[in-house]
């Protein structure tokens, strides 16, 4: 669709607002409505209008999908090892009181380091959904793949996967 | 006892952690390995911390230092510790036998497989160790959500469509949970269990919490098939990978039951739940009826592996059973089978793990004479088929012993007619299998096969050896069991033994 004259501007001018607008509900996320969860989708929304517009080997190029799918477990981890230090600090786990002396900076300190995982894990999470079904539409396509009728249970008509 | 404190929470949060490195590490044997480290690790803090309140008392974590009933917290006794080290336990001993059919089932991107694996046990282990009602609730999304996945990777094409069905009735039951527990958050404005259990009688005159009762129960017994809402699970068990099949048929189910009673007996109190709903009666009906209809059913399947799972929804009514009494007997009886069926089912379904794995097929009519040439793996299907019906010196004759005379002590004469009778039609449906293998000649045209090596049978035979040590020695077992039930119950129904 990159040969749309408005799309592109529009998409153009709207990427950039979205992705800031996702990083400042990331960020107020402790003392405002907002939070990673919210945050990611956001984020992911300015990749996947992106890939409308330009494609999806463009998007690809920009962040590799090896690259999404690493994202999405390391922001878990970000999340659960957060909690971890907690523990090992002499607090217990997902105490973010032992991270900094200040109690007030602590607990938002920690709350930003476990929202920014959710972010990430959401972000690209949403972002592996939809190269998913972008795919499987496009895979189906250009092999033809024999519809079979999943509710047929008779085993003599059917083929095991290969 | 501080130090256990700080430990307990590890048994969810190993696995937990261990997940998403897990679906990071490359190859086959890397991901694996962590996984085998990380169950095994967790079943380690689990026999220590079932060791350390065997006595009775009570370990409490509170998340991130947030005091309950506002955090979340973790509340170890008795009951829960025992459904941990069962499903640490199982998942120990299965893992390690299960690398090579995974191998053979689950030939690419192995990590995904076993994070999904890891993910699966910490959300059931979550379920067995919160002390709060929503926590459940995201636990048991958690391991559902994981377990859908891990049905859907099975070779068979249908594996994806029992995965489906699981999911819609899966999906049914927590949303049922969920709005039986946003009924009892609205009625008392806690979500905490020791303090929901203060707050209910308070408000034990209105119609909310009866209907709460009713969500909450119908949603769970939908996740422990009790039978007649066991539809998904002959499905998801036939064709899940082999791992999966004998890990879930000994947990699962199980940490629902679980999770019924710790709602029934504890939250609600059996004083209220008993008398609110006519929950004793019907739950025994459907007990019955899941005996008889799961046995009938075992009988009739062609396919091994079916025949097993419809045996579970049989064995969940013995379970089941136990509970309908309102006895701290009865309810021993349930966790006593719990914890035994588990052993029996991982076993059984192991063994014919390995009998499709070597050869190939797990339809009772391509198994005639295979036990000559499988002398070992067959042999550990009748041993642990012998527990399943009940025999001595087995852990299952000791199940069946304790339910009746749990029955018998209930005024339930009856009961045990009825307990016999199903016994015997497991007897009918493991010989038949026994027959098949041993006493028909092999069709001179089958394919040859050969014993399994010893490293699949290893874990097997440990598994049917643990069979015969808990029916011979029972003080880890039954103690165990008793101490659960009166962890529950003991003081509300004030008949403990």
């Amino acid at each position: 669709m990159k040969d749309n004259a408005i799309l592109v501007v529009v998409a153009r001018f709207l990427i950039p607002l979205m992705m800031l607008f996702g990083l400042y509900v990331q960020f107020h996320g402790e003392y405002s409505p907002g939070g990673g969860f919210q945050a990611g989708v956001l984020f992911a929304a300015g990749w996947i209008l992106f890939v409308f517009i330009y494609g999806l080997e463009t998007g690809l190029r920009i962040i590799p999908e090896r690259v999404i799918y690493a994202l999405a477990c390391l922001g878990v981890l970000l999340y659960g090892l957060i909690g971890l230090l907690g523990s090992l600090l002499g607090g217990h786990y997902l105490d973010f009181s032992v991270l900094l002396p200040a109690p007030r900076a602590a607990q938002q300190a920690g709350i930003i380091l476990v929202e920014l995982g959710v972010g990430i894990t959401v972000a690209s999470v949403v972002m592996l959904f939809f190269l998913l079904f972008a795919r499987r539409r496009a895979e189906a396509e250009a092999e033809g793949l024999p519809l079979v009728d999943p509710l047929d249970e008779d085993e003599s008509r059917r083929e095991p996967r290969p | 006892m501080t130090r256990l404190v700080e430990l307990m929470p590890f048994i969810v949060l190993l696995p937990l952690l261990a997940g998403p490195v897990c679906a990071l590490l490359p190859g086959r044997r890397l991901p694996w390995l962590l996984a085998v480290a990380a169950t095994a690790g967790a079943f380690i803090i689990a026999a220590t911390t079932l060791a350390g309140v065997m006595d009775g008392t009570t370990l409490r974590y509170a998340f991130g230092n947030w005091p309950p009933p506002i955090g979340i917290e973790y509340r170890v006794d008795a009951a829960n510790a025992l459904v941990a080290l069962l499903i640490t336990g199982v998942a120990t001993i299965l893992l390690p036998w299960a690398a090579p059919t995974v191998d053979a089932e689950v030939p690419e991107r192995q990590g995904v497989f076993y994070a999904l694996f890891l993910i699966a046990m910490a959300g059931l282990l979550g379920i067995t160790l919160t002390g709060d009602v929503f926590n459940v609730f995201v636990f048991l999304e958690i391991s559902s959500l994981a377990t859908y996945g891990l049905i859907a990777h099975g070779r068979d094409r249908r594996a994806l469509l029992a995965a489906f069905r699981y999911l819609i009735m899966g999906t049914v039951g927590a949303t049922f949970l969920l709005i039986g527990i946003a009924f009892l958050y609205i009625l008392t404005g806690s979500l905490n269990m020791v303090d929901l259990a203060e707050r209910l009688p308070g408000v034990s005159d209105s119609r909310a919490l009866q209907v709460a009762l009713g969500f909450i129960v119908v949603g769970l017994a939908i996740k422990l098939a009790l039978f007649p809402l066991h539809h998904w699970l002959p499905n998801a068990y036939t064709y899940a990978p082999t791992l999966i099949t004998a890990f879930l048929a000994a947990t699962a189910t199980k940490v629902a039951l679980y999770v019924m009673l710790r709602v029934v007996f504890d939250v609600f109190g059996p004083a209220y739940s008993f008398a609110a709903l006519p929950l004793a009666s019907a739950l025994m009906v459907l007990a019955i009826a899941g005996m008889f209809a799961g046995s009938w059913l075992a009988i009739l399947q062609e396919n091994l592996k079916r025949m097993l799972a419809y045996s579970s929804v049989a064995q969940v009514g013995y379970m089941v059973l136990g509970v309908s009494l309102v006895s701290v007997a009865g309810l021993g009886a349930a966790f006593l089978h719990l914890f035994n069926h588990g052993l029996m089912k991982a076993a059984l379904f192991a063994s014919v793990g390995i009998v499709a794995y070597q050869a190939g097929s797990v339809r009772i009519q391509d198994l005639q004479g295979i036990g000559r040439q499988m002398p070992w793996t067959l042999t550990a299907f009748a041993l642990a088929g012998l527990s399943l019906i009940g025999v001595p010196p087995t852990a299952g004759f000791i199940s069946k012993w304790v339910l009746i005379s749990a029955a018998l002590d209930a005024g339930q004469a009856w009961l045990v007619v009825l307990i016999l009778i199903t016994s015997l039609m497991a007897l009918v449906y493991i010989a038949r299998v026994v027959e098949t293998a041993w006493l028909r000649p092999r069709p001179a045209d089958a394919p040859a096969v050969n014993e399994a090596a010893w490293w699949l049978l290893g874990p097997v035979w440990l598994l049917v050896a643990a069979n015969f040590y808990f029916g011979l020695d029972t003080r880890l077992t039954l103690g165990g069991a008793t101490a659960a039930a009166e962890a529950l119950a003991g003081g509300a129904l004030g008949v403990g033994r």
